[in-house]
């Protein structure tokens, strides 16, 4: 038998008590074991940020975070950010903006992206630029992404595209 | 955006940006991939790979593995006798799990089902397999060399209707395959020129990185076999499994749920008969969800060693191209004939050239098998060709954008004989690049601009069907078979049904990709969608309304007079919407009208190629010459597209190709050492484009109406890629004045070349 550890892991603001190895990442435990499979595993070392969630609020990379080391803390998924049948600031700018084609790297951006606004609210195009360099997309060339954030935070860029990324 | 249009003003929604369909879905997490899934009683596989890029394989001893607790099944080879084992778009010479010898490192040898992935990977550890190495060869050098080891002993199939019918010309045993493109009397262009420019060109072994890797989940039960895979062909998919597993089509049901990135690398059959060879002897469903690691190893772009010249006269016309292009196709065919045969056409450029003379031929190579990726064969050639118009026009006085106008093709004119006229009217496009480019201002000093200008055979082959179903309520459901892959199909084809049945947009719904549900189209790539599935809609509308213009005047007008009328019908001045005829005709108890699309090669889909694919790039860029650096100050792109259903999501698709072009050109490439090992098969040290690598973009839509396909419109989202490797080696050139002939341009290519530069800068060539 395997060694096994048990947890309790709160996870958008529900308790779940769970039986894990302790090798086992916490992207593994919320996609295979709470079924919460917004989070998307990619590079799976920690290089293209599609795993973001939110740990007390800080943007951590799922496929290398031990599910043990979250006991303790609050976890937040993509699925933990929709509020009943409405869509939020950043929810809806991504839709107008069209800041996603495949929405493989969609759930991890938008973790990126509230981590980032709830640090600095109102951040220039730089700033937004830095905050989702962890986070690769290679459907879109990231400039509807960044118009999308800086919309959220209501700072529409009026050149937008035009912009690109500097 | 920048929008240049002459076109008519098409029916609403069409011409609009409305959000994508797929919107909500995605922002929330809700969107289900195929990793996403399981299916009850799932079980888990890991694949043992072969550590040798080439080696027969002498023994195979899974007893251990079998023996771990939780193992169901290990698979080889020599488990599958009942299986045709070899599969392959073009060339059925791909064995879908190594059958005695290995021909690239990471090559899948024994299979592991366990009842969950750790369980799995474990086994593969308890696997042994004993190897006999062979020499080996990573380069089309190498690998065309008198006395090189050869990869395919074995004569492999050339299969019938998959769009390569060409005889192979093998001179070597190690071509896959080979094509030619000629016309006129390529000497005497020659002979005549005023000047030939003539160079050796490398473009890289580069990765597609779709972000959800590899993926498939096989499922025997009633006689048959589902599949669901991340991929963008379903129905060549269903038919390499048929074919494996000796089944109708019918049995087979292959289901794509939302695809995460495809850019041509989840073209055709990839883990779908390995996943389902497993199934079968685990008795199992079985998942096998690849890492990326894996995936670099399962498919990969055509790396290219170009051999060109180009003859022109005084006054910087064309007279003759010669090419000649190596393909490093790795260790199977998979989809490199094809992407062969459209490099040889693609390399003319969209110019008017009285003799060409053009030989491709795809190498085998002991390295990961390369198939198709966005570009298809364009890229390759374009850095090439696009180069020496540059070289030409600096040596002949002429200015480079000046010597592209004196050269392309006219509207209505054919690139080579039989071949469609030209859908696109050139000379504007570049002429928008320029305006955007400011080109008639000088540039900043130590800045170079460029513009490069491809255009490409695509549409592929136009056979597509589509069924319009109307229901009782009036509202539609539209069945395609093509995928969305996140190009937004699944919200420009329901803006083409909701305008072709004068619908609001929310009474469409669409289904695609299911094999047994959905209606047949042949693949999702070649920029084919919104044209050819966009004319089967159409074509399926048309055929619902005259269904209902009959029903009508049968149940409603009592054989007498209907006027059509928008979303409806008239009977004696009275409005029927198609709800209303389908309740009359069905006498109140439900019913629908199933209107039927089919697109063949006929009609306005005679000529070849279904349409034109237009590349138009500017760049400009700066090089820090203490570092070699090069730094892409603008980009600017032209996307020729006839009409944009959706100009948002067509602008989306410019900036992510070009974006895509421009990895590739400043970082992006898979090295192999000579001994066969992948240096860099990881995201860590294979560099895909970040969010600060993004330069000011200017993406301006031209939209003249003049593609084949509803309203004008005509294929995008590949063109972008095809010219940027060029644009920004030409604009290095007018920034530094050093010629770059291998892609992609890192810093120690343009520091070593920098250091060779002559203090003249002439002479180039
Ligand atoms: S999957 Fe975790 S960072 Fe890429
Ligand atoms: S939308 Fe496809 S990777 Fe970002």
């Amino acid at each position: 038998m395997r060694e096994t550890v048990e947890l309790s892991l709160v996870v958008n603001g529900r308790a779940h008590p769970i039986r894990v190895e302790p090798r086992e990442t916490l992207a593994d435990v919320l996609r295979e074991r709470l079924g919460l499979t917004g989070l998307k595993i990619s590079c799976d070392v920690q290089v293209c940020g599609a795993c973001t969630v939110l740990v007390d609020g800080l943007a951590i990379s799922a496929c290398t975070y031990l599910a043990a080391d979250a006991e303790g803390h609050e976890v937040t998924t993509v699925e933990g950010l929709a509020r009943a049948g409405q869509l939020s600031p950043l929810q809806q700018s991504f839709i107008d903006a069209a800041a996603f084609q495949c929405g493989f790297c969609t759930p991890g951006m938008r973790m990126a992206a509230t981590a980032l606004l709830a640090e600095n609210p109102a951040p220039t195009r730089a700033q937004v630029v830095a905050g989702i360099e962890g986070n690769i997309c290679r459907c879109t060339g990231y400039v509807p992404i960044i118009d999308a954030i800086l919309e959220a935070a209501g700072a529409v860029d009026a050149a937008g595209v035009s912009e690109g990324a500097r | 955006m920048r929008r240049v249009t002459t076109r008519a003003t098409p029916p609403s929604p069409i011409g609009e940006s409305v959000p994508r369909r797929d919107g909500i879905a995605k922002v929330t997490g809700a969107a289900r991939f195929t990793s996403d899934l399981s299916v009850p009683g799932m079980a888990w596989a890991k694949i043992l790979r072969s550590p040798y890029p080439h080696a027969r394989i002498s023994s195979i001893d899974t007893a251990a593995a079998l023996a771990l607790p939780g193992v169901i099944a290990a698979v080889s080879a020599a488990d599958l006798a009942d299986v045709e084992l070899y599969y392959g778009h073009a060339l059925a010479d791909h064995p879908l799990i190594a059958h005695g010898v290995v021909r690239y490192g990471g090559e899948p040898v024994v299979g592991i089902v366990a009842e969950d992935p750790a369980t799995a990977e474990e086994a593969l550890a308890l696997v042994s397999v004993e190897y006999d190495p062979l020499p080996v060869v990573t380069t089309v050098e190498a690998a065309l060399a008198p006395g090189a080891p050869i990869l395919h002993e074995r004569e492999a199939e050339q299969r019938p209707q998959r769009g390569f019918e060409e005889a192979i010309e093998r001179d070597h045993p190690n071509v896959c395959s080979s094509s030619t493109q000629r016309w006129g009397d390529i000497d005497a262009a020659f002979a005549g020129a005023d000047l030939v420019v003539e160079g050796d060109f490398r473009y890289p072994i580069s990765y597609a990185y779709a972000m959800e890797p590899y993926t498939a989940i096989a499922h025997w039960s009633d006689g048959g076999l589902t599949v669901w895979s991340s991929c963008q062909h379903p129905f060549m998919v269903r038919d390499d499994l048929a074919r494996c597993f000796h089944l109708p089509l019918s049995a087979v049901r292959v289901i794509v749920p939302y695809v995460g990135g495809g850019y041509g690398s989840k073209s055709y059959t990839k883990i779908e008969p390995l996943t389902a060879a497993l199934a079968l002897r685990a008795d199992r469903p079985v998942k096998l969800a690849l890492s990326i690691e894996e995936s670099i190893l399962t498919t990969r772009g055509d790396g290219a060693v170009v051999h060109i010249a180009s003859a022109f006269d005084g006054d910087g016309r064309l007279r003759g191209r010669r090419a000649e292009i190596l393909l490093n196709t790795g260790a199977y065919a998979e989809n490199s004939p094809l992407v062969g045969r459209k490099a040889a056409n693609r390399i003319c450029g969209p110019y008017r050239i009285p003799a060409v003379d053009v030989t491709c031929r795809a190498i085998y190579t002991n390295t990961s098998p390369a198939s198709s990726f966005r570009g298809f064969g364009a890229p390759q050639g374009i850095f090439a060709g696009e180069s020496q118009m540059d070289e030409a026009a600096e040596r002949l006085g002429i200015d480079p954008l000046e010597i592209r106008r004196r050269n392309v093709v006219r509207p209505g004119e054919a690139l080579w004989s039989k071949a469609r006229g030209m859908d696109a009217d050139l000379d504007a496009d570049l002429l928008l690049a320029a305006d955007a480019l400011a080109w008639d201002t000088p540039a900043r000093p130590g800045r170079g601009r460029a513009i490069c200008i491809s255009a490409s055979d695509a549409g592929s082959e136009p056979v597509t069907t589509s069924l319009l179903r109307v229901h009782a309520d009036g509202s539609v459901t539209v069945t395609v078979g093509s995928t969305e892959i996140g190009q937004g199909s699944s919200t420009v084809l329901a803006q083409i049904a909701a305008a072709e049945m004068d619908l609001p947009l929310d009474r469409v719904h669409l289904l695609q990709s299911d094999t047994t549900a959905a209606s047949y189209d042949r693949s999702t790539g070649a920029s084919r969608t919104t044209t050819l599935v966009g004319l089967a809609i159409q074509a399926a509308a048309r055929d619902a309304r005259s269904q209902l213009l009959e029903w009508a005047r049968d149940a409603l007008a009592g054989g007498g007079t209907v006027e059509p009328a928008k979303g409806g019908v008239l009977v004696a001045g009275v409005h029927h919407d198609w709800g209303a005829i389908v309740r009359a005709w069905f006498a109140g108890a439900g019913g629908e009208v199933v209107g039927r699309g089919y697109l063949r090669r006929a009609g306005s889909m005679t000529a070849m190629p279904p349409f034109w694919e237009i590349g138009c790039v500017g760049a400009e860029v700066s090089v820090d010459e203490e570092t070699g650096q090069i730094r892409v100050e603008r980009l600017v792109t032209v996307g020729d597209v006839g009409c944009a259903i959706n100009p948002q999501l067509v602008e989306s698709q410019d900036v992510g190709a070009a974006i895509m072009g421009l990895g590739i050109a400043l970082s992006e490439e898979l090295v192999y050492t000579p001994e066969g090992s992948l240096l860099n098969g990881n995201l860590v040290e294979y560099r895909v484009p970040r969010a600060s690598d993004i330069p000011p973009f200017t993406a301006i839509l031209a939209e003249r109406g003049d593609g084949v396909g509803v309203y004008g419109a005509k294929g995008g989202g590949e063109g972008a890629l095809n010219p940027v490797a060029a644009a920004v080696a030409n604009a290095v050139r007018r920034a530094t004045g050093i010629r770059l002939h291998e892609a992609p341009f890192t810093p120690e290519r343009v520091w070593r070349a920098l250091r060779e530069r002559d203090p003249g800068r002439e002479g180039d060539g």
